[in-house]
């Protein structure tokens, strides 16, 4: 049931994946916060071989002055792939896709931002893809999300994210792109570890109702796993050099 | 450790689950109490609160700001202070109340690119912070050396009553203006003196999360004049 053929072995015997780990094991995730001068706040990480910038401005202006709301602040999110991110050159123009990921990342991202102290301000996210390697989306989220904590936009969590998926019939951690594509199942979640909410679910493929929900289960352990990372990163900007407390 | 209620903090971190009162930069959610920004906690008798590290200038009301003229239109200056909001100075500030947009002509006063000390006059969420110079010690900036560090390390630069600024103050003969928004202006008439302090502004910026931060710019500050 569902993915393409292939003759790329996705699980051996020993459960050992296609690029060396356990069924259960993520990609090297490394993030680094404070990368571009000119933003309020950025982050930079390596998720696997995704390759992922991350930039925030605000709280500024908005621009078209309609979009203003003078209760709240509002949050834009814009994804996008370079060209030379793919195997094949991309388009550089914005694809559906990339406008409908900078929509749900705007969605995932929105629950933990308290915004209603800047009215009639914006906050930017611009997400930048390098290069991309499967779950492009999980790394960028986990990167605005550093990064938003970079500039000093109050947020009431850190948001987290990985993905999870089934491949041969077993559920797997971490989806790269051998297993995305010829895979059962992707599902990506976006996940706020301290308050315990999810902020971001999709789901492509077809999983029974138990396997749907181990696969979640996975995911929300990757998150975890993720938010140690992220926290060391900004621990490592902000007190770095700094005495033990 | 002398204070062991003292904590760094990044945003979702639970500081405490007492009957706290929440203050600056946490929230409460079932009980807990949540930071929301990357800073270093601290919890008082009955209040908790997080010092933070990083962030954009807020207004308020009788802050001192150094703003920059970015407009005018014919009854008011525009003036960018460094926040997300711009700064409103009406030219009947300094024209007085005779103030006649016919006659009077904004530019002749404050042009674009002028630098001015202000202070908040009145802001709430609805409307663009009001700000004023009609006050001695502030209105146009006409010497001096602007530097710009981050606005949440102000309070460090100042110190404890004022401590920090003073040490630089005594150490290099420097005036030094501090606006709330990560503006200084630093005026002196020895430029070796003057290098002094800008390192010494730089070094707070840089490090004021450290402990004993006072110690260190002193140390810094002597080292070389000797």
């Amino acid at each position: 049931m569902g993915g393409r053929e292939s003759d790329v072995v996705l699980l051996d015997e020993k459960g050992i994946r296609c690029d060396g780990r356990t069924v259960n094991q993520t990609r090297k995730v490394t993030i680094k916060a404070g990368v571009l001068k000119n933003a309020d706040g950025s982050a930079y990480i390596e998720f696997g071989d995704n390759k992922i910038i991350a930039g925030v401005f605000g709280p500024r202006d908005v621009h078209p002055k309609h979009l203003a709301n003078t209760d709240t602040g509002i949050i834009r999110c814009r994804y996008h792939m370079s060209p030379f991110s793919v195997t094949e050159r991309k388009h550089p123009a914005p694809s559906r896709r990339e406008i409908e990921i900078g929509k749900v990342l705007k969605e995932a991202l929105k629950p933990a931002l308290i915004l209603d102290k800047f009215p009639r301000t914006v906050v930017d996210v611009f997400l930048e893809v390098l290069q991309a390697d499967g779950g492009s989306r999980c790394a960028a989220l986990a990167a605005a999300s550093v990064a938003l904590a970079d500039a000093g936009i109050p947020m009431r969590d850190m948001v987290s994210a990985c993905a999870a998926g089934k491949v041969a019939d077993t559920i797997i951690l971490d989806v790269n792109n051998e297993e995305d594509q010829a895979g059962q199942a992707d599902m990506p979640v976006g996940y706020m570890p301290n308050l315990e909410k999810v902020t971001l679910f999709q789901l492509d493929g077809v999983l029974t109702p138990d396997e749907y929900k181990k696969c979640l289960e996975t995911a929300i352990i990757g998150c975890k796993q993720v938010y140690e990372i992220q926290k060391k990163a900004i621990k490592d900007k902000f007190f770095g050099d700094g005495e033990n407390q | 450790m002398v204070n062991n209620k003292r904590k760094y903090v990044i945003p979702g971190d639970v500081i405490t689950t007492g009957p706290y009162r929440p203050e600056q930069n946490v929230t409460l959610v079932d009980k807990k109490i949540i930071a929301t920004t990357v800073g270093v906690s601290e919890i008082y008798d009955d209040s908790v609160k997080v010092i933070p590290l990083t962030g954009m200038y807020i207004p308020k009301n009788n802050d001192l700001v150094i703003g920059k003229i970015t407009s005018h239109s014919s009854l008011s200056w525009e003036v960018d202070i460094n926040s997300c909001y711009p700064g409103m100075l009406p030219a009947s500030d300094i024209f007085g109340r005779n103030f006649q947009p016919s006659t009077d002509e904004l530019n002749s006063k404050l042009k674009k690119g002028d630098l001015i000390a202000a202070r908040i006059a009145n802001f709430d969420r609805s409307r663009d912070p009001l700000i004023t110079i009609a006050d001695r010690e502030l209105g146009k900036i006409d010497s001096g050396t602007l530097i710009q560090i981050s606005p949440s390390k102000v309070p460090r630069l100042i110190g404890k009553q004022g401590s920090m600024i003073q040490l630089i103050e005594m150490a290099t003969n420097a005036t030094i203006t501090i606006g709330q928004n990560g503006r200084v202006v630093v005026s002196c008439d020895n430029p070796d003196a003057l290098l002094k302090a800008l390192k010494a502004i730089r070094m707070i910026d840089e490090r004021a999360h450290m402990a004993n931060l006072t110690d260190r710019v002193k140390e810094m500050l002597e080292s070389k004049s000797g």
